[in-house]
């Protein structure tokens, strides 16, 4: 079947085979078989087209840092992902994939002629090209940009699966189950800690996988390997495979992602793809071990290339050889034992060209041994092959001269500069690092979390140091959660540790202005890029990266780094310490919104407050909307209306008979207790102290910076005790002033703040028969216009509930607004409706309430003001207690700019044809035929028809309004300017005589 | 997510119950009117926005509901300590020795 398929090797299992398709053509995978690897035993190495370039380019590597190989993965209608790592991605019957950022075809590209015209695409060309001239940013730049931005291609359909969330604690959370994870694990959990092992692969083991040869305390890797994961199991040890730590946050919180379908021929109906672990740990250690580096030099992208510990790893975990001629490159150790093991499963090993004049001598023996060739001291210069490498030009290197290149022929190129640790997740914790100029990288240095590093993401190589490390911090974790803890030592055998050398570009004998040497393959940046932004002046590496994008797609750097770095820093003459590392950001690996999103998505968004009457309000067909978190009834449509019919319908019914509407989500705060006045004297404009029991009063909430915060009806029921009425949007933001106002200014004060919204249903009647309806509801109480004028407030029986009642009104006519413990809501509403029959009675909605509140200019904060805007400014100064010695706001009301001319104040707006309604938000001119930019003067704030005023009618804020009455002023229109004529706010009964029934 | 120590429940929770409430310290003035409009301008909208240690209020929303103080490290993020509203502004030297002594071992 295939050809680099190696029979019996590896992990994958080789009597289950798989089919899945990638670009439309069907190929033969195992089970345990990523896309990648199962490509790459087809023959297949090119997998996809370089962002910028457009060049053809197969995977660098096995893991998850692959920054070329990435593909589209399709699970029938919805479930589109584009830039996943095809060697991440495991195969299952009938996955569909498909290649990225090719057009028509990922053989024959068009966008390729970037490729050619390559000197144009320089560092910062988007700065440079896209400047001028400014009348080519529609029709040229932009679609231009556009076209090219991105990876991949969006999902167009929504998201049908479901994604999980949860909190884990946990003592001791590792990261990475590798040989340093496994034993710290042993050690963390032998000594009674819960302990927690997450690995991003499909299965645990880290370089184990890879390294199969070594032994450890006498038995094969893998063998440990299984008997080691059965012990951890027996401890308690929670071990996660393909779970992510993507983040880690303050004070040992590690958001992990599991992914648990995207693996899976058929996944468990509604299961979810993804859940997040939001995990909190007493200690965490970080074993994430080591990422291998590439070497820079002309064509080190073709597909073939790849990293040599990642070809090592396609044949030992997967069963692949990644070609059958193959040459290494490299600058470290670890490239040779690919080499070997390639040669062992039948790769001719064309040579191993190393960068070092001597490398290590049991390494060159070995070889000789192998009759392979080796090329110490040797430099590569470039490659050719156009889909699939064809050979690799190499050159001597003598005393810093680079003598004459040969060509050798080849179908993959290995290559290693060296390997960097892997501490993105300690970056994260802003944990310092500091170069070792040994092994050429950053290491960690001063630690800010309860967090320890193990192996060789501490820059110690090799399997038993690693797993030696791992047994020592797992120990120290045990030991500074107070166990007591040893760490085992292990013996390895043919273990691998190694050592090499850090290069910037690779020397050449050729024009090194024409090499195209990638350092970040997935952003198409070059060493050439990198020298261009020194020499045009950036210093900082954090200026280097943004002008180049090296280090910024979605690998995040992992392999472009400290190639980056040691380029940076030779063309600004630094070492790297004084350069330093541009910073790691969370996530680790690109993560899915689903992941994020979690349970929040759909009706579980957000919370839906719903009032005890919003059943009846859905049963009786009204069309809702959302205000603060509640949802509220918009309006109650009757057969055939539309919403402006249904509006004017309520309108005109509650202002002729009888309209009902449900203020339940109305915010009510209790305020009680001796000091009940003198708090609300501090805190609201109005005076209260001569407030009698029995009375209401509108209050006035402002800020100490002298601007409206809220307002609402406040009833006195008794001496001590206030019932406040906040804005529907504005009660839990009221409730904390309050409190903070009471509890950090005037801690002497007697007063007892308790919310009650939710305690009350609150349903509010109006209109000439309002007392008619309520007056055989009331026990106890003479609510005649004498004994119960407006503005009044009493307990009594309703209906057989005990209630609140007030006599209010925020439509201008007769009104009361009966409150009745919530539970008791819809009954209450039900009777009312019953007997509002003969009244014709009108249910209404919260439109309704706008247009008729807005015909008698009552303000909706939030809506008519804007935080800028003081009491005088809505024309509310009558509002003032101005003999009271203070209240929250008073002093800045004398503030100079509070008191200046100009101001914008609130005012009416009539529009001059008597028929035009203005859009809320318009802007207000004094002169249409000002040059453009106009001043503008203001804006409308409310707008509506309104039929008791016989015309449309707004509610606008103008500079100096209150003295431009009488003024012509203009809203330009897109498609007209209309003009309107400033008025007072009310609209209608301005004598307030409806209110006397 | 930060933990916050809740001084008046003397639990340490998650931040997801707290709020923030700016700048510790800043008590309104006993009687406004007799302050000048830049003093007032100044209670109003001048912070020491400090990089470093800050002091700071907040609130223990989704709890006991109690304002506390916070001195809070602007730069690591990292609470130095919390008090009680009614207690004395603590010494940031002492704070800091303190700090310093429990800093992850290594
Ligand atoms: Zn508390």
């Amino acid at each position: 079947m295939t050809t680099f398929r190696v029979p019996g090797r590896g992990r994958v299992l080789h009597n289950r085979p798989v089919s899945f398709t990638f670009d439309g053509m069907t190929y033969q995978g195992l089970e345990g078989d990523t896309v990648a690897s199962a490509l790459i035993a087809n023959g297949v190495q090119l997998m996809g087209r370089s962002f910028k370039y457009h060049r053809p380019r197969g995977p660098m590597a096995a893991g998850s840092e692959e920054p070329n190989a990435l593909i589209g993965t399709r699970r029938g209608k919805g479930r589109f992902e584009p830039n996943t790592r095809a060697t991440v991605q495991e195969i299952w019957n009938g996955l569909e994939t498909n290649s990225q950022n090719k057009y028509p075809s990922l053989k024959f590209d068009v966008g390729a002629i970037n490729d050619r015209a390559y000197m144009l695409f320089s560092a910062g060309f988007y700065y440079k090209t896209f400047m001028w001239p400014r009348s080519f940013w529609d029709k040229y730049y932009e679609p231009f940009i556009r076209a090219a931005a991105g990876l991949g291609v969006s999902p167009s359909e929504p998201d049908p699966d479901n994604y999980a969330s949860r909190y884990l604690h946990t003592d001791v959370l590792i990261i990475g189950a590798g040989p340093a994870g496994l034993a710290s694990a042993r050690a963390a959990a032998t000594a009674g800690l819960r302990v927690t092992l997450v690995d991003e692969n499909s299965e645990p083991g880290g370089t184990l996988l890879s390294e199969p040869q070594a032994q450890i305390d006498g038995k094969p890797a893998w063998d440990w390997l299984s008997a080691e994961l059965d012990a951890l199991t027996d401890l308690g040890v929670r071990i996660m495979t393909r779970t992510t730590a993507i983040g880690y946050y303050h004070q040992n919180m590690i958001a992990l992602c599991q992914k648990l379908a995207d693996h899976q021929e058929k996944p468990a109906e509604g299961a979810p793809r993804e859940r997040m672990w939001r995990v909190r740990a007493k200690q965490v250690i970080l074993a994430q071990g080591a990422l291998e580096k590439p070497l820079v030099f002309d064509g080190n992208d073709r597909p073939g290339v790849m990293l040599a510990g990642s070809a090592q790893t396609y044949l030992n975990r997967y069963g692949v050889r990644v070609g059958n001629k193959a040459v290494i490159v490299t600058s470290h150790d670890s490239a040779w034992y690919a080499a070997f093991d390639l040669a062992s499963a039948g790769t001719q090993i064309e040579a191993i060209v190393d960068t070092r004049p001597t490398p290590n001598a049991d390494l060159i023996k070995e070889a000789a041994a192998r009759g392979i060739t080796v090329l110490p001291g040797h430099t590569a210069t470039g490659t050719s092959g156009r889909l699939r490498i064809k050979s690799v030009r190499v050159n001597k290197v003598e005393n810093g001269k680079v003598l004459t290149a040969r060509n050798i022929s080849c179908d993959s190129l290995l290559i290693c500069g060296g390997w960097t640790p892997t501490l993105h997740l300690f970056s994260h914790t802003k944990g310092s690092l500091k170069w070792d100029d040994e092994s050429q990288t950053f290491l960690p240095d001063r630690i800010t979390e309860e967090c320890q590093i193990a192996g060789a993401g501490r820059g110690l190589w090799g399997i038993a140091s690693a797993l030696n490390d791992g047994a020592v911090m797992g120990a120290a974790a045990a030991t500074a959660l107070g166990k007591s803890a040893t760490a085992q030592t292990v013996t390895v055998t043919d273990d691998r540790p190694g050592t090499g050398e850090s290069h910037t570009e690779l020397p050449t004998d050729l024009d090194p202005g024409k090499a195209r040497a990638f350092v970040d393959y997935q952003n198409d940046v070059t060493a050439k890029d990198l020298r261009l932004a020194v020499r045009e002046g950036m210093r900082s590496i954090e200026h280097v990266k943004r002008y180049t994008t090296n280090g910024m797609a979605t690998d995040q750097g992992k392999m472009s780094n400290i190639n980056g770095l040691n380029i940076a820093a030779d063309a600004l003459g630094k070492k790297q310490p004084e350069v330093g590392l541009t910073t790691f950001r969370p996530p680790y690996t690109p993560t899915s919104f689903g992941a994020f999103a979690g349970y929040h998505k759909g009706e579980h968004f957000e919370v839906t407050r719903k009032t005890p009457i919003d059943s009846w309000a859905e049963e009786n067909g009204a069309v809702f909307e959302p205000v603060s978190l509640w949802r509220r009834a918009w309006y109650f449509p009757k057969d055939g209306e539309d919403m402006d019919a249904a509006v004017r319908r309520e309108c005109r019914e509650t202002r002729k008979s009888l309209g009902m509407f449900d203020a339940s989500t109305l915010g009510k705060i209790e305020v009680v207790g001796p000091d009940a006045v003198e708090f609300m004297n501090r805190m609201y404009t109005n005076p209260w102290t001569k407030l009698a029991p029995g009375r209401t009063r509108y209050g006035l909430l402002l800020g100490d910076d002298g601007f409206i915060r809220d307002d609402g009806v406040i009833g006195r029921l008794s001496d001590d005790r206030f019932h406040i009425t906040t804005t529907t949007g504005g009660a839990a933001r009221v409730l904390n002033m309050m409190e903070d106002y009471l509890q950090t200014e005037w801690p002497d004060l007697k007063v007892w703040l308790t919310s009650t919204t939710e305690q009350w249903s609150t349903i509010a009647l109006n209109g000439p028969n309002a007392r008619n309806l309520i007056e055989p509801f009331v026990e106890g109480l003479d609510i005649s216009d004498a004994a119960f004028p407006h503005m009044s407030i009493a307990e009594c029986t309703f209906a057989g509930f005990p209630a609140r009642l007030f006599r209010v009104s925020f439509t201008g006519e007769l009104g009361f607004e009966i409150n009745v413990p919530a539970r008791h809501g819809r009954a209450l509403w039900e009777k009312l409706f019953d007997a509002g029959q003969k009244y014709d009675i009108c249910t209404y909605g919260t439109e309704t309430m706008h247009v008729l509140r807005a015909e008698k200019g009552f303000i909706i904060v939030g809506q008519d003001t804007d935080g800028t805007v003081t009491p005088y400014d809505a024309g509310a100064g009558w509002a003032i207690g101005k003999n009271k010695p203070d209240f929250v706001g008073m002093r800045a009301l004398n503030r100079p700019d509070l008191t200046a001319e100009g101001r914008k104040q609130l005012v009416g707006l009539l529009t001059e044809d008597g028929t035009s309604k203005l859009e809320e938000g318009a802007q207000i001119v004094l002169d249409p035929n000002q040059p453009i930019p106009m001043k503008m003067v203001g804006h409308v704030t409310s707008s509506y028809h309104s039929d008791a005023a016989g015309r449309p009618i707004a509610l606008a804020l103008v500079e100096g309004g209150h003295g431009k009455t009488g003024d012509t002023v203009y809203i330009p229109m897109p498609d007209r300017t209309i003009k309107a004529t400033i008025t007072g706010t009310t609209f209608y009964d301005p004598e307030g005589a409806r209110l006397k029934l | 997510m930060l933990l916050v120590h809740c001084p008046y429940c003397d639990e340490t929770l998650p931040e997801l119950e707290f709020t923030y409430g700016g700048e510790a310290h800043i008590a309104r003035p006993e009687n406004p009117a007799d302050k000048t409009d830049d003093e007032w301008r100044d209670f109003l909208f001048i912070r020491t926005n400090v990089k470093g240690p800050h002091f700071e209020r907040w609130r223990h929303a989704h709890g006991c509901g109690r304002f506390f103080n916070a001195v809070r490290d602007t730069v690591s993020d990292r609470f130095l300590t919390t008090y009680k509203a009614d207690a004395p502004r603590p010494d940031l030297a002492v704070l800091l020795a303190d700090a310093s002594m429990k800093e992850p071992s290594k």
